[in-house]
């Protein structure tokens, strides 16, 4: 066991840091779920690629710096240490790029992923239908074949989709063969959502931002070099990189260290709350970000060393989801009368607290999650 | 940074693992609520295998043993519900007494360690204690010894009176501290691995129970219990190792880390015993049923060497009362 690190992990600490600290935009950029403040998003997205902070642990063609596992993990606790922004990029950064990674030809891969890093092309995920949530192969939107153009034509409808608005593309599920078991006939595709036969609609979120869109398809065309994996393979595509989004890619410890930190400096700057009950809240909350990222060390070592991540993403996705709801849950009652302040200093805790409160939601509900851990991980019988 | 334990550590604890297995089956825990000493019978196995006397410095300095492989066994040891008090006298007071007073350790010594009160103190040679932030070693005939009745019938509880002008003074403020860290991190360890029982337990009784004509632990409900225990104990183990690694090293933060592991362990087990005995419905209820054994443990251990509330109080201490600028 060496809990220190190396050299050269270090040195990349410090290189993280001292640039961050030089470029981190103050005051802090309005919600990147908002129009105005996504595009300010993607201008400092851009500013990330260029000094290669975007995507660290991508080779070095597509702009990284083939940082190891450890690396990343290091440069998101400097990333959130400093106050960053959020990443308007992070759905496909973090979701579509791993599974273009192991199931793209090599043209998909160069030609997408650059783009991709610089923020260029904005990817949206496409799963869930009106009639598809927590059932995602309950997906009736489809695809037919246009054998002459040489793709495919997409009919139907994708909601909740986080800044579809603002996006230029989605990568997203549909039906090639209905005949199949609803499991097989999906096919992966990605979709201009600038095409012909495509209209999205802004939908506001809980928080007021307009993060949400409904994403409307009709006879839109995709061409065949837009499937990602083979036809009908859509649903084995896409589960194989469903870990990358309930576990340490979507929300690594840094992110929550970070939030307990604010949340001991929002304590101290109310002394006179003395309540003992939310002063024990306030230790539980940094605890429980230092069992995130140590539980983080102990699978990263894990996987550093060739094992893999199977189900007990399941645990890591409850664990920081509701770890963020008892943070804000907590920062409120620091706030007591001034918590519902949506102007001001401290406003950031009631938005984020109504953001946190979509954690237990997205990326697979948490039902669904203890679901998981108890049939797959601790071998409990299916119904 | 490489979080994970070595080959070595791993086998020997795979060792101690089919011993347990052999000399300390539950039937054995359950004697040790009835017989005259509380002991199981796997403790001469232990010793004859080395681990009672792993933690001697120079036992230790030959193996290269350090607290780090004494918390993988500790684990073991809450997992088959050892009795006997393999914390107070391995963990703490061994190393603790054969660095200060090498001399008054000999193959037949047991030392205990805690406070107010001391498991298997009669059967002990020696106790050690700590008054005003320093260390005592206290013969135990200089020791009143009163039983008292722990809800683990099978920890025999003293609560202890003496003076230190009939003890002997083995070390400071530093020492007393590291003592009780060591003890508040065998604790932390054992919990896990009582933890780790109880969910293994459970899992497998939800499997084989049937009701409406099918497996309890088909029911979304207890699923969900269950699910929670995993995820309490997947968080709280790590936190374990890193504290043993810390004590190992004698880091700094060492205490904040000691007591952010035994807050979580102690709930994690907490958490454990309570949901096992709802899923085993009214037959985890009965002391006929081995459930019991463990549950019990729970509620010991995680009250010994400082509750979870104590322990939350400490790292509040260090990480809201003193000065932000000191931090990093
Ligand atoms: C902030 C946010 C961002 C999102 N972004 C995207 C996005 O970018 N792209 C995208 O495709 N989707 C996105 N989603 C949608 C998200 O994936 C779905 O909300 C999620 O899959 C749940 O589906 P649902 O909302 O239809 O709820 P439902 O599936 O209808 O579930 C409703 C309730 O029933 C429970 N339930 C359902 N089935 C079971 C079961 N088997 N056992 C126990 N309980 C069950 C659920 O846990 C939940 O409590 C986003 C959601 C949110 C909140």
């Amino acid at each position: 066991m060496d809990l220190t690190f190396t050299e050269h992990e270090e040195a990349f600490r410090a290189e993280a840091r001292a640039w961050l600290e030089a470029n981190v935009p103050r005051p802090a950029l309005p919600s990147g779920d908002t129009r105005e403040g996504f595009a300010r998003h993607l201008e400092w997205e851009r500013m990330l690629f260029d000094a290669r902070w975007a995507v660290v642990s991508w080779p070095e063609v597509y702009g990284g710096r083939e940082a190891s596992l450890m690396e990343w993990l290091i440069f998101e606790e400097e990333y959130y240490r400093a106050g960053a922004p959020q990443r308007v990029t992070q759905n496909g950064i973090f979701l579509l790029a791993p599974t273009l990674f192991e199931f793209g030809t090599a043209e998909q891969q160069d030609r997408i992923l650059p783009r991709m890093a610089s923020g260029e092309e904005a990817w949206c995920q496409g799963w869930s239908e009106p009639n598809a949530g927590s059932d995602l192969a309950g997906i009736t939107s489809r695809a037919v074949r246009d054998e002459a153009g040489g793709g495919w034509r997409l009919t139907g409808q994708k909601t909740w989709t986080t800044r579809g608005a603002f996006c230029d593309r989605l990568f997203g599920l549909f039906r090639t063969d209905p005949e199949a078991d609803r499991h097989r006939g999906l096919t992966y595709f990605l979709v201009d959502l600038g095409a012909e036969g495509v209209t999205v609609r802004p939908v506001e979120r809980l928080d007021g931002d307009e993060g949400f869109a409904e994403v409307f398809l009709e006879d839109a065309f995709v061409p065949d070099r837009d499937v990602l994996g083979g036809v009908n393979e859509g649903w084995r595509v896409a589960m194989a990189t469903t870990g990358s989004e309930r576990g340490l890619t979507l929300r690594s410890p840094g992110r929550f260290m970070a939030t307990a930190a604010r949340l001991i400096d929002l304590y101290r700057r109310h002394a006179d709350a003395t309540d003992p009950a939310v002063r024990d809240a306030v230790i539980r909350g940094w605890m429980d970000a230092e069992a995130y990222r140590w539980q983080t060390f102990w699978t990263v070592t894990r996987l550093m060393e060739g094992g893999r991540t199977g189900p007990e993403s399941s645990l890591v996705k409850l664990f920081w989801s509701e770890l963020d709801v008892r943070i804000h849950a907590t920062a409120l009652e620091l706030l007591g009368p001034r918590a519902e302040l949506v102007d001001g200093d401290d406003a950031a805790w009631m938005k984020g607290w109504q953001f946190a409160l979509s954690g237990p939601i997205y990326a697979g509900t948490n039902e669904i999650q203890r679901n998981v851990v108890a049939e797959r991980v601790l071998g409990l019988p299916r119904r | 940074m490489r979080f994970s334990f070595t080959d070595d550590q791993l086998a020997f604890r795979d060792a101690v693992r089919d011993l347990l297995e052999k000399e300390c089956p539950p039937q054995r825990v359950r004697d040790a609520w009835t017989n005259v000493d509380g002991r199981s019978g796997a403790w001469d196995a232990l010793e004859e295998m080395g681990v009672v006397g792993l933690s001697h410095p120079e036992v230790a300095g030959a193996l290269g043993v350090d607290e780090i492989a004494v918390t993988l066994i500790l684990e073991e040891t809450g997992r088959f519900g050892l009795p006997e008090p393999i914390v107070e006298h391995t963990a703490v007071a061994l190393p603790a007494v054969a660095q200060h007073i090498p001399e008054a350790v000999t193959d037949t010594s047991l030392f205990v360690a805690g406070g107010p009160m001391v498991p298997y103190a009669t059967s002990a040679t020696a106790l050690l204690l700590e008054r005003d932030r320093q260390l005592y070693l206290v013969d135990r005939s200089a020791a009143t010894l009163t039983e008292r009745a722990s809800v683990d019938g099978s920890r025999r509880l003293y609560a202890v009176e003496w003076e230190p002008s009939n003890a002997v003074e083995i070390g400071g403020p530093e020492d007393a501290a590291l003592a009780f860290d060591r003890g508040a991190l065998g604790v932390a360890a054992q919990l896990i691995g009582v933890a780790q029982h109880l969910l293994d337990t459970t899992v497998e009784y939800a499997q084989a129970r049937h009701q409406f004509g099918v497996p309890i632990g088909s029911f979304q409900a207890v699923k969900h219990h269950l699910a929670n225990v995993a995820l309490g104990l997947e968080f709280a183990r790590p936190l374990v190792y890193r504290a043993a690694h810390s004590v190992a090293r004698r880091d700094l933060d060492r205490s904040v880390h000691v007591s952010t592991a035994k807050a979580h362990a102690s709930d994690a087990a907490t958490v454990a015993a309570r949901v096992a005995l709802q899923v085993h419905g009214a037959i985890g209820y009965t002391t006929e049923y081995d459930l019991h054994l463990w549950m019990k443990r729970a509620w010991a251990l995680a009250a010994a060497w400082g509750d979870a509330a104590w322990h939350r109080a400490r790292v509040g201490r260090a990480i809201l009362d003193t000065d932000p600028s000191e931090e990093q």
